[in-house]
């Protein structure tokens, strides 16, 4: 999906190196193309916000460059270093920051006004801003007055209003609740695909960086340990941390009266209520893997081929084919005593309770 | 009279109502409350230590301030035993409240001065150079002794001062003076002595010149009677009168 | 039974007499001395008292000097804040510590130490007074120098409080959005910490009110050039009792005001 050519001139392009004394170092080196979205992901601690503080020029880079559509940003060895308010980098920081003496249009104006766009063409742009996120009667609130998803939207205008050149979004979802971030993942995305430069998603919720991102680049202890579309990261994770982080199985499909279906395959969940198109979650943990068909209580059983087994430290990851391809996790001893290898036909088994659903 | 006394007190001087606490009330010994004029600070102190050599049961402790200062200190009911004014105008209104128990006398004179920063820089000769705008002159501020001593000297010499400030005591003028912040001002001819060399002197013309009366009394609500009344003879006997003597003040 | 639960519930709605007592003595050491200033007033005379030349004056470098002083303390205080708020740098508790030193300093150590820098034989003084003619001790400027040298700390450290409790992200937001730094500071760092900047100016203003010790010493005392209510206070005692209580009175009334007003309005910072 994303090419090889690192010297592009529309985009973004960055070698970031900052110390942060003897214990930290992030060395992180990135590159987005215009109308691309690449997800930071990675734990708390893993340098993401050290990341978000070098690209927005609020903290100067120790070595490496950054370059945005052709122009140098920072080059510590060149002495270069754009300040923040002549990046065009436009940012939606986590829990928004927005600025809570001011009110909504004046928050979404504030670059404008910044940028010294005259008062009332300032204010006009704002309007229209607002009207498009749906927030044009709450104009004259405060940012205290807002819902989550509402104070969401309103930093996003405020960033995308002075038309930056590249669009940073750190942890726009973390702040809210687990229904409204559902609905404004949707909406998140449809900006997203609005914005015609790079954009950049910082986030550390796997699902997140799958469904908004183009690629995606794990990040743990400052630098990048590996790259890849959330398919790559997904059936392919290559440290521990990614293999539990990122991978967690993802299905799409249409429930109804407690039954998800997919293009191949039914599954049963415990939501009865729940309808319309979903995205299912199953822990690789929670697949149970056999020589034989199981019998008590799971309700999702089927027969598979072990197409590829990977080993990680005290746990091996199997990956199953058709009719619904899996990633199942299972300890070194049970795959001695199950004596799998690749090509090993196996029974997988799933209770309904161990599937999260959830609308898409 | 007494309730407002009660209510006023918390006017006058923390300090001295500090001091005050220890005031023994019993006969023998004890600590006696001295409230002095500033042109007594070092003559006092003097007189403080060869007092407690003669006496060592009392404790002088010493409270040394503007006349006018200390007048309304006392006025308010601060628990003072004696009190040394440096005029008799301050004097006559502690007594004319019934303050002052028996007699009040005269113990010292002094004369006034011109004080001039060492080295006399901006070359005063006389009274008439108070009249001089360029010059930083500073007095005593009014109903202080030093202050209407002052005035009244100047009117003596015919001269309208051109004043820059009015301190509230001698001490803070001569400070002053000393530090070469102001040009002239008229103090006691105690305090020039007083400096050894801080400040130089420009005699007053004796036609000119004012000479003040130090009274000193025994109040009459003293708390240590008898410590007062033994202070207020040490200060008029002959070993007395020749510490104020040293000091550079006239006696009666 | 019921008898015990109520006596143990009223008993436990009422806060402590302990508490309650030492409260009350606590507040009479505010009011006790104003009630000793109200009976000593005279009611009759005060008109008179009031819009004498010696108040008028009085009155009239007072607001000059507190006014004054609490607009340099905001034009020099407010980076000062800044700095020791947001830079970093070896020896700042030292210069902390020198910017509250007025606060626990006599004024009089402080007019003094003034006097020994700026006085016409100062450190600066004697210079300055070579080169321009400026002689600052006994003069308005004096008065307003003492005052703010009083003063500011009470600016500096309501401030820079405010800097610290301001989360640094929505100046780095505002960054972002394009703005500089004079726009950060006018946009987003004042107003943010306006409570802060507002019971600072108040109470800088306060303390430039009430200052005398610093004044007397520097500025000495000249009625319309250098006494300030304070100071005329100070001088009446010792002539005009009436005046004398008549001037506390203003003070007393315009500080009170004042303080009133601000505490409604701003002071959620303190």
């Amino acid at each position: 999906m994303v090419g090889g050519d690192m010297s592009r001139s529309t985009g973004l392009d960055a070698h970031l190196v900052v110390s942060r004394g003897e214990a930290f170092t992030l060395d992180v080196s990135l590159s987005i193309p215009a109308g691309h979205t690449v997800a930071l992901l990675g734990p708390n601690g893993a340098g993401k916000s050290t990341v978000v503080a070098a690209i927005s020029g609020l903290l100067p880079l120790d070595d490496g460059q950054i370059t945005l559509n052709g122009r140098t940003l920072d080059n510590p060895a060149d002495g270069v270093l754009i300040p923040a308010e002549d990046r065009g980098v436009g940012v939606v920081f986590q829990d928004y920051v927005l600025f809570p003496h001011l009110t909504v249009v004046e928050n979404v104006e504030f670059g404008l006004r910044s940028r010294k766009t005259p008062r009332r063409e300032a204010r006009e742009l704002a309007i229209r801003w607002l009207d498009r996120i749906g927030l044009d009667d709450l104009a004259d609130r405060k940012p205290g007055d807002l819902s989550g998803g509402q104070a969401q939207r309103v930093a996003l205008a405020r960033a995308l209003i002075t038309e930056p050149d590249l669009l940073l979004l750190d942890e726009p979802l973390a702040a809210l609740d687990a229904t409204t971030r559902v609905d404004l993942r949707r909406t998140l995305a449809d900006h997203l695909g609005q914005f015609a430069g790079p954009r950049m998603l910082i986030t550390h919720d796997p699902t997140e960086a799958f469904l908004l991102a183009d690629e995606i680049h794990v990040i743990e202890d400052g630098v990048i340990t590996q790259v890849g579309t959330p398919d790559d990261i997904r059936l392919r994770p290559r440290t521990p941390y990614i293999a539990d982080l990122a991978g967690s199985n993802l299905v799409l499909g249409t429930a109804s009266s407690g039954t998800v279906t997919t293009g191949t395959q039914q599954l049963h969940i415990a939501d009865t209520q729940i309808s319309g198109p979903v995205l299912a979650a199953i822990h690789p943990r929670a697949i149970i893997i056999d020589r034989h068909q199981p019998d008590g209580s799971p309700r999702n059983t089927w027969e598979a081929t072990v197409i590829r087994i990977e080993h990680y430290g005290d746990r091996v990851r199997l990956q199953t084919g058709d009719p619904l391809p899996l990633t199942a996790e299972i300890t070194p001893d049970a795959l001695s005593d199950l004596q799998i290898v690749e090509g090993s036909v196996v029974w997988i088994s799933i209770k309904a309770t161990e599937i999260s659903v959830q609308k898409d | 009279m007494k309730r407002h006394r009660a209510i006023t007190i918390g006017l006058a001087t923390g300090a001295l109502l500090i001091s005050a606490c220890g005031t023994a009330g019993d006969g023998a010994g004890g600590e006696v409350l001295v409230s002095a004029a500033s042109s007594l600070t070092e003559a006092f102190a003097e007189m403080e230590a060869a007092f407690e050599t003669v006496n060592p049961e009392f404790d002088v402790v010493l409270n040394i301030g503007g006349s006018s200062a200390l007048r309304e200190q006392i006025l308010a009911g601060a628990p003072v035993d004696v009190f040394a004014s440096a005029n008799t105008s301050n004097m006559d209104l502690v007594v004319d409240a019934g303050d002052v128990d028996g007699e009040l006398a005269i113990f010292a004179r002094n004369r006034l001065e011109i004080a001039v920063p060492s080295g006399n820089p901006a070359g005063v000769t006389g009274l008439t150079d108070f009249a001089r705008d360029e010059l930083l002159i500073g007095l005593c501020a009014e109903d202080v002794p030093c202050g209407d001593y002052g005035r009244q000297v100047l009117q003596n010499a015919g001269v309208t001062p051109n004043v820059d400030t009015e301190e509230p005591n001698v001490r803070a003028l001569l400070t002053k003076v000393e530090a070469g912040e102001l040009d002239a001002g008229i103090v006691y001819a105690t305090d020039v002595a007083s400096t050894d060399g801080g400040v130089d002197g420009v005699a007053v013309p004796d036609d000119d010149n004012v000479h003040a009366d130090y009274p000193i009394a025994v109040l009459a609500d003293a708390p240590n009677a008898d410590g007062a009344e033994a202070f207020v003879a040490f200060v008029l006997s002959d070993e007395g009168r020749s510490i104020l003597a040293d000091h550079g003040f006239g006696l009666p | 039974m019921t008898k015990q639960a109520t006596s143990r519930d009223r008993r436990k709605r009422r806060p402590p007499v302990v508490l309650v007592v030492l409260a009350a003595l606590g507040l009479s050491v505010f009011v006790v001395p104003l009630l000793g200033l109200l009976a000593r007033t005279p009611w009759r005379d005060l008109p008179t008292v009031l819009t004498s030349d010696v108040v008028l004056d009085a009155l009239r470098i007072s607001v000059i000097a507190s006014l004054g002083a609490t607009a340099i303390s905001a034009i020099l205080g407010v980076p000062l804040a800044w700095v020791l708020a947001r830079v970093e740098f070896r020896g700042r508790s030292i210069v902390r510590g020198l910017v509250v030193l007025p606060l626990v300093l006599p004024p009089v150590v402080g007019g003094a130490a003034l006097l020994f820098a700026l006085g016409r034989r100062g450190l600066i003084g004697e210079p300055l007074n070579q080169m321009t003619g400026l002689v600052l001790p006994f003069s308005t400027w004096g008065v307003v120098i003492a005052a703010t040298f009083v003063a500011m700390p009470f600016l500096v450290i309501t401030v820079e409080g405010g800097l610290r409790n301001l989360d640094p992200r929505y100046e780095g937001a505002a960054a972002t959005l394009g703005a500089g730094r004079w726009t950060v500071l006018w946009r987003v760092t004042l107003p943010m910490i306006g409570s802060s900047l507002a019971a600072g100016l108040a109470l800088t203003w306060a303390r430039a009110l009430g200052e005398f010790g610093a004044t007397i010493t520097f500025a000495g005392n000249l009625q319309g050039r250098t006494q300030t209510l304070p100071l005329a206070v100070f001088v009446a005692m010792e002539s005009d009792r009436g005046a004398a209580v008549a001037l506390s009175l203003i003070m007393v009334v315009i500080s009170l005001t004042v303080l009133i007003v601000l505490r409604h309005r701003w002071w959620g910072a303190i």
